[in-house]
């Protein structure tokens, strides 16, 4: 009978069933069919842990009750009022959360007695990752909900940058500070100042970050707070955390290689190099004829189209215009015109923020493309209407060795018999280059608000 | 040690067990992924709850680990939640 008293087997027992329902959660959340199921089986398995956790206590039930509840309505008011459009600054708001909350409990363990060499070694990784992670996210929300408007090159930026830098070795001597501290005289308070260098460190990493690299960074910055987290088990001796956090630092490790890979770029060029400084040859400056086109004639076009293919960028989440591209999409089908969505993995500000944005407009998810499945048969299909997407549409990517975004994959529309482009002006996406595209043959410009454009073609349509 | 390299072990394990798990997730399920992979690093709020509470400062850091990791928690889940609802075939 002695088992069934010893909390901690019991404790331990009940982990060992949450690890199993958080595996088995995060697969089938990889699954369409699956995936609303995966995400309340791993709801189950946080509930239950947090759950068994709570028979052995050592915190005033009071402040664990006051910080659950607190902490539950605000998170639950922001996830219930958020605009779908403003879903990745949301993602790395709740992302820096979680880093804070790795970071104050590692914090809490530096302050308690007789820690061994291995525990404080482990407790300076656990506050630099956690620490990173929540004011890197700080950044990415602020850049990311457009608060944020510092870039590379503002002498902030290279302030902060040094920051980074130096946090560097300053976490290799807090990881030693036991043992140095016998040789060198100590450094009084060091833990505050490692503390407070973390902080800056995190702002020093993501601000020189454009924000077209952001779904780079987004998926980074979840992974971190993964292993922070998992870093914290290794700390409590916690087998559950170890689990549930591993499993995060390893889905955000694979979205980022898929972003980077979609970049054709590697994640340090992301992190560290940036675009400025790979601009240097700009290749041929193509130049040539723009032909704009006005909405009644994109309308007779599309009228007598047989197939369509959509490609939204970031234009279309800035301009809101996701759904009137719907209704688009469904005149189109109406009138008996083969109606597809090329989805580009790192359109937009996160990774499937195309996917989400056109979900909320309910547009069904089998009608959405990959870049691999589209480009096979783009020659067959009639227009293409490119919607605020630059650089994954450039046919430099396939054509132009020179340029920067040379053997990046894209969705080859100027393949296609005819491609509209809807864009505000002439200026050059991203990566700073000039889109050949634009003065293409079998091209037609629509200049304007991407939102009003496609409201003239729908009205057009139903006259 | 032995309890750190036993540890260590499953952190190893499970890292190569994500990796496998999640290698081929179709695009339209990045966010959510992401989204839902982020309520999950929440779990920090169980260790939040094993931290000591002697002192005042113990005990205001324990409450900040609770407090952000349960923002973490329930967001985390409610947006991840709201959105694979919209993912609809028709």
């Amino acid at each position: 009978m002695e088992l069934f008293t010893n909390i901690s087997a019991i404790q331990n027992l009940v982990y060992i069933g949450s690890s199993v329902l958080f595996i088995l959660g995060i697969k089938m959340l990889g699954k369409e069919a699956t995936a609303v199921r995966g995400n309340y089986l791993s709801a189950l398995a946080m509930f239950s842990a947090v759950a068994i956790t709570c028979l052995s206590l050592e915190i005033d039930y009071k402040i664990i009750v006051a910080g659950v509840l607190l902490g539950g309505l605000i998170g639950s008011i922001i996830a219930i009022k958020v605009k779908m459009t403003a879903i990745p600054e949301m993602v790395a708001l709740f992302n820096g959360f979680g880093g804070l909350a790795t970071f104050l409990i590692a914090w809490s363990q530096f302050n308690a007695p007789d820690n061994s060499l291995f525990q404080h070694a482990l407790i300076m990784l656990t506050v630099y990752i956690g620490g990173i992670t929540f004011s890197g996210s700080l950044v990415a929300y602020g850049k990311l909900s457009e608060r944020l408007k510092l870039g590379k090159g503002s002498w902030i930026t290279n302030i902060l940058i040094s920051f980074f830098y130096l946090s560097l070795p300053a976490l290799v001597y807090v990881i030693f500070e036991p043992s140095i501290s016998t040789v060198l005289p100590a450094v009084p308070s060091y833990f505050l100042f490692f503390l407070a260098l973390t902080m800056l460190a995190g702002l020093g990493f993501v601000t020189p970050i454009g924000g077209g690299d952001m779904p780079v960074v987004i998926s980074l910055l979840n992974s971190l707070s993964g292993i922070a987290a998992a870093f914290a088990g290794l700390l409590l001796l916690n087998n559950v955390l170890i689990v549930a956090g591993s499993l995060v630092g390893a889905s955000g490790l694979i979205l980022t290689v898929i972003m980077a890979k979609a970049m054709n770029r590697t994640i340090g060029n992301v992190l560290f190099v940036g675009y400025a400084s790979a601009t240097q040859s700009t290749g041929s400056v193509e130049q040539g004829e723009v032909k704009p086109i006005s909405a009644d004639d994109a309308y007779l076009i599309l009228e007598n189209a047989s197939s369509v293919l959509i490609v939204p960028g970031y234009g279309m989440a800035v301009a809101q215009a996701q759904h009137v591209v719907r209704e688009l999409g469904e005149l189109l089908e109406e009138n008996g015109t083969d109606v597809k969505y090329g989805i580009h993995p790192v359109a937009g500000r996160m990774p499937g923020h195309m996917n989400v944005l056109l979900a909320e407009a309910n547009v069904s998810y089998d009608l959405l493309a990959e870049p691999d499945d589209v480009n096979p048969v783009m020659g067959s299909i009639d227009v293409a209407i490119v919607i605020g997407a630059n650089d994954v549409v450039n046919p430099s990517a396939t054509e132009e060795e020179g340029s920067p975004i040379y053997g990046m994959p894209i969705i080859e529309v100027h393949n296609a018999k005819t491609v509209f482009v809807l864009k505000r002006s002439m200026s050059s996406g991203f990566a700073g280059v000039q889109n050949p595209l634009f003065f293409r043959e079998n091209t037609r410009m629509l200049f304007g608000d991407a939102k009003e454009s496609i409201g003239l073609v729908v009205s057009e349509f139903k006259d | 040690m032995e309890m750190y390299i036993l540890l260590g072990f499953v952190l190893l394990l499970s890292i190569f067990l994500g990796l496998e798990l999640i290698a081929k997730v179709p695009s339209t399920l990045h966010t959510p992924l992401m989204s839902g992979a982020n309520a999950i690093s929440g779990i920090a709020l169980v260790g939040a709850l094993m931290l000591s509470a002697e002192g005042d400062t113990q005990n205001f850091l324990a409450f900040g680990a609770i407090l952000f990791a349960s923002i973490n928690v329930f967001g985390g889940y409610l947006v991840t939640n709201r959105m694979l609802s919209m993912f609809k075939k028709k």
